[in-house]
């Protein structure tokens, strides 16, 4: 049981390593056997390419660390976005269009903060509803087509996706200052250290004297708020918003890098540099798979396998705690 | 009450569609409604039995796209036998379960991702085979009578699916309910420690939920398929989330331990019509899907709301105080000339097993001589004669045993609070006698299961008489009973000859000791919150009346038992305080106080000081015996005479005591008294 136990301590901590190891040979395999894919350009369409679904992990780590989930951070993400671009398709000032876009972002996070943490619905079912329900209303009522594109006059927020700064892609630089700020916050400030006591022991902080509820709800309005900005980012890099996004496979994308990289389900554990290494190997996998020329479908199939085994690993190596799971947590 | 809302809920549903869509309740309408609800169903039923074991699968949408997939592929590219292609599906479909089931229930991963990611991964699959023959697929046609059945035919008028539905939903209403297998899914979703600690495979029980879901989900694909022939990369998109809408919809609840098949069906046939209902409604894409995340968001907050809320909101209406206006007291003072005068008799007690019992609610001794008591931990203990030093565990029996009597073959007959009646022969083998008695017909709560069997007696036919204190608690709620004053009490009688089990008297005001008369023609029984004791004709004119035998006792009287020379012997468990007697004719204030105040601060009932009386055949007071230094046995809830001695239990106790009796027949014991000299 000792030396189980001490193992797994060092399994744990070394999580991290462990994936950054493999990264790095995946890497070094890749640059070696793959053409084309040590080449400046190709590495920071690499990162690149993945620096939104970094981001977007980002504010899912928020919601992990504290043992919940958010599933609805991709319709928050698409719609939000969606809306924003065919407001300002319409007509409406872009300054306006953004604040209207954020504040659906918001209104989705608020509520679901209320429903997981004064309601008490677990997350994954309130953000499993959200999801649909953020989708159904903004198709519904905001944004009557599948893709929207954005307005011509909309030349002055393109840098955001499009710019480059010193021939670094500005999306990466927003992915690094994103990733530290949320590191800033959840080492260096208040609420973010009681993050860490919720998904450690919710019932132990919270007869601490932690403000639980507020701190849940603060986790949904981050990861929100997050979803939003990177929505923007990928409606200006690529033009467009394309709302299907919601339904294809990319928040398993996000949960994925988030669980990878070792910040455990069972809440409590990891942080930012997790998400970072874990954006890093996805990047590194699909970027080679796409040189290799595997089909679409098959990558597919790779990952939801890659994923199972994450999860797998990550039960076996965060194994749920009897004492503080509940009758229930599913 | 679970069921209310949803079927409110569904008739509000059906009103509003047959109001605002034209020809909603036509033949045919209904007809294709009812096929698609067939399909639907099964995988609500099938989602429901997993949420019942306390997981969730939300892989059914996949596994369904699979089971569609496989059986068009092998029916119309590998041109299979029909029966085979679809027993293959359903392999497919209860292969995936197994994997879920493996990884959730073995590997105890957390059901909702790992049905998430087995949802992906299926899905990947499904479009992965697509890509290879979904020409094929549509490029062929299936020339089959079964097949066309099975997608478009109709049994007595009710298409397929439908019929296969309420098949189904029989079958697992029937294994749920009634066999082990359901039982044991109830069990582990209710508490999964405890299904473990009582020696459930709790790891096999929640695979097998999942292996059930899938098997049910690929059917529900194999209907569709053969009604629309059609295998495409939308087909189940979005089917988890409305499936589990459904199940929760219905008032299963997350978490398992709660819900039915009923409620299932119910959700399933809400949400289609929903789903169905907007569509034909116009609305534009997005609507259903909206719709289905609000229903969902408001099904599971209601759910999470009612299951917290529940215990409080019971408590607030459950408890109903009634009006109990008792007979005066008679006079316990010590200068009193009342039989019932305290006096300090039982501090002469000498004490057996002192801290090496915990609670003997009843004492009684067999023909040897050997003291036998039940105890909290759920054993019957045996102190062995002559001395009363050797104590051993009798019987394990479990639950919290109560009343003990022997019968005719030496045999431990015991009460068992939460267990029923049981009986410990002289090999110590526990048989169960029985659990459960006739349901009265207007009752709401369930009474036909037993909950607070109390103390019994054997009359010479071997007929057990025992009492069930109250219909309405468990034993650990005693004193919520003793609050209402409700006749929630009754007598129930078991024949061993036929194994029948009949309620005889009801609305007994906790009804507690039992006793067979000295000539065996009635049954003495003690009504604790009543302050009396009653006679129940057995035999002779007055057969099967009842009439009371002593109406003012000054406490609250338990077991009743035999003593020497035609006597008799009650308990006192407490004595009548004046403002408890006085709250009892209060019902309003008893209910605010239910209501308004914690627990633990309510008016009790006084059982700390007892006694124990003795009287005759006629109900005459002989005597008292009273604990004036209270450092015995203050509390008494039970007595027996044997040889000249009596010895005392109390459920509160941490001891027994005996003390000699220099008025009683010294060679007098129970066994004798009932079953005469053994051979």
């Amino acid at each position: 049981m000792f030396w189980g136990g001490v193992s797994r301590a060092l399994l744990v901590r070394d999580q991290e390593k462990v994936v950054l190891l493999i990264a790095i040979t995946l890497f070094c395999c890749f640059s070696i056997f793959l053409n084309g894919f040590i080449s400046a350009g190709n590495l920071l369409t690499l990162v690149r390419s993945v620096s939104i679904l970094g981001i977007l992990g980002v504010g899912m780590a928020f919601l992990v660390i504290g043992r919940g989930i958010d599933l609805s951070i991709v319709a928050i993400y698409a719609m939000s976005a969606a809306w924003t671009l065919h407001l300002a398709n319409a007509g409406v000032s872009i300054p306006l269009a953004m604040l209207l876009g954020y504040l659906l972002a918001l209104a989705a996070g608020v509520i679901n903060g209320v429903l997981i943490a004064y309601v008490e619905v677990p997350a994954l079912f309130a953000t499993l509803g959200m999801a649909s329900l953020v989708y159904g209303f903004a198709r519904y009522a905001l944004v009557p087509l599948v893709v929207v594109y954005m307005p011509a006059g909309a030349s002055g927020i393109a840098w955001v996706g499009g710019g480059f700064v010193f021939g670094v892609p500005i999306p990466i630089l927003l992915f690094a200052l994103i990733a530290l700020l949320g590191h800033a916050f959840l080492r260096f400030t208040k609420p973010g250290r009681f993050i860490y006591a919720i998904g450690d022991n919710f019932a132990a902080a919270r007869i601490s004297g932690a403000p639980v509820r507020p701190i849940i709800v603060l986790q949904c309005v981050l990861s929100a708020t997050i979803a939003y900005l990177a929505g923007m980012i990928t409606a200006t890099a690529v033009s467009s918003m394309d709302t299907n996004v919601t339904n294809s496979s990319m928040i398993y994308d996000v949960i994925l890098v988030v669980v990878l990289g070792g910040i455990g389900l069972s809440g409590g554990r990891g942080g930012i540099r997790n998400v970072i290494v874990g954006t890093l190997l996805i990047g590194i996998l699909l970027n080679g798979m796409t040189i290799m020329n595997v089909q679409y479908t098959l990558q597919n199939v790779i990952r939801g396998l890659i994923l199972l085994a994450a999860i797998v690993i990550d039960s076996i190596l965060n194994p749920r705690d009897e004492l503080t799971a509940q009758q229930g947590d599913i | 009450m679970d069921n209310a809302i949803p079927v409110l809920l569904l008739i509000t549903v059906v009103g509003y569609m047959a109001g605002s869509i034209p020809n909603f309740t036509s033949v045919g309408s209904l007809a294709d409604m009812s096929r698609q609800i067939g399909e639907f169903g099964l995988i609500v039923i099938g989602m429901t039995v997993v949420m019942l074991a306390g997981g969730i699968d939300l892989s059914v949408g996949s596994t369904f796209a699979l089971a569609d997939f496989t059986v068009l592929a092998l029916v119309s590219v590998a041109k299979w036998p029909i029966a085979l292609a679809i027993a293959a599906a359903v392999a497919v479909g209860a292969l995936v379960g197994l994997i879920n089931g493996l990884l959730i229930g073995y590997l105890r991963l957390r059901a909702f991702l790992t049905t998430l990611v087995m949802l992906t991964l299926v899905r990947a699959v499904v479009e992965l085979l697509l890509q290879l023959y979904s020409v094929q697929i549509a490029s062929s046609d299936v020339e089959s009578d079964f097949w066309d059945f099975i997608g478009t035919g109709s049994v007595l008028g009710a298409p397929f699916s439908f019929v296969v539905l309420i098949a189904t939903a029989i079958a697992a209403h029937f294994v749920l309910t009634r066999l082990r297998a359901g039982w044991r899914i109830m069990a582990v979703g209710g508490s999964r420690r405890s299904a473990y600690n009582a020696g459930i495979p709790v790891r096999r029980t929640v695979c097998q939920s999942y292996v059930v879901s899938g098997v049910l989900t690929s059917l529900a694909g194999v209907l569709y398929a053969a009604r629309l022939s059609g295998a495409g990369p939308d087909t189940g998109i979005g089917l988890e989330l409305t499936v589990v809408t459904a199940a929760l919809l219905g008032g299963n609840s997350v978490g398992g331990g709660r819900g039915s098949i009923g409620k299932a069906l119910i959700g399933a046939i809400i949400v289609s019509l929903l789903t169905n209902g907007l569509v034909r409604l116009g609305l534009q894409n997005g609507a259903s899907s909206m719709v289905t995340g609000f229903v969902l968001l408001l099904a599971i907050a209601i759910d999470v709301r009612w299951a917290k809320w529940r215990y409080k909101l019971q408590s607030k209406v459950y408890v109903s105080p009634a009006y109990l206006a008792l007979p005066p007291t008679p006079p316990i003072d010590a200068e009193s000339s009342s039989p019932y005068a305290v006096n300090d008799r039982l501090s002469a007690v000498e004490i057996i097993g002192l801290g090496e019992v915990d609670g003997p609610e009843d004492v009684i001794l067999d023909a040897a001589d050997n003291l036998y008591c039940s105890v909290r931990q759920g054993d019957i203990i045996r102190f062995l004669a002559p001395d009363y030093t050797r104590r051993e565990v009798y019987a394990h029996v479990g639950g919290r045993p109560l009343g003990l009597a022997f019968d005719r073959d030496q045999s431990l007959v015991v009460c068992i609070a939460g267990m029923g009646l049981y009986r410990v022969d002289e090999q110590r083998n526990i048989r169960k006698l029985t659990a459960e008695t006739n349901r009265s017909r207007f009752s709401i709560i369930d009474d036909s299961r037993m909950r607070l069997a109390d103390d019994l007696d054997i009359a010479q036919d071997g007929r057990v008489y025992f009492s069930e204190a109250t219909i309405r608690y468990g034993f650990e709620e005693w004193v919520v009973d003793a609050l209402e004053g409700r006749g929630n009490g009754r007598i129930i009688r078991y024949d061993p000859a036929t194994g029948a089990t009949r309620t005889i008297l009801r609305n007994l005001l906790f009804a507690n000791g039992m006793c067979i008369a000295h000539d065996n023609r009635s049954v003495l029984f003690a009504e604790t919150w009543g302050c009396r004791l009653s006679r129940y004709w057995l035999d002779g004119p007055k057969k099967g009346t009842v009439e009371i035998l002593i109406s003012d006792l000054p406490g609250y009287p338990d077991n009743i038992n035999r003593g020497s020379r035609g006597t008799y012997w009650v308990a006192l468990a407490g004595t009548r305080t004046p403002a408890y007697d006085l709250a009892m004719t209060m019902p309003a204030f008893r209910r605010r106080m239910a209501r308004r105040v914690a627990g633990d601060e309510w008016l009790f009932p006084n059982v700390n000081v007892g006694c124990v009386v003795h009287f005759d055949e006629s109900g005459r007071i002989l005597d008292s015996l009273w604990d004036l230094t209270g450092k015995n046995h203050p509390a008494i809830t039970s007595m027996r005479e044997h040889r000249g001695y009596l010895y005392l239990g109390g459920v509160t106790n941490n001891r027994i005591g005996r003390i000699g009796l220099p008025d009683a027949d010294p060679e007098w014991t129970g066994p004798t008294s009932y079953w005469g000299g053994r051979p």
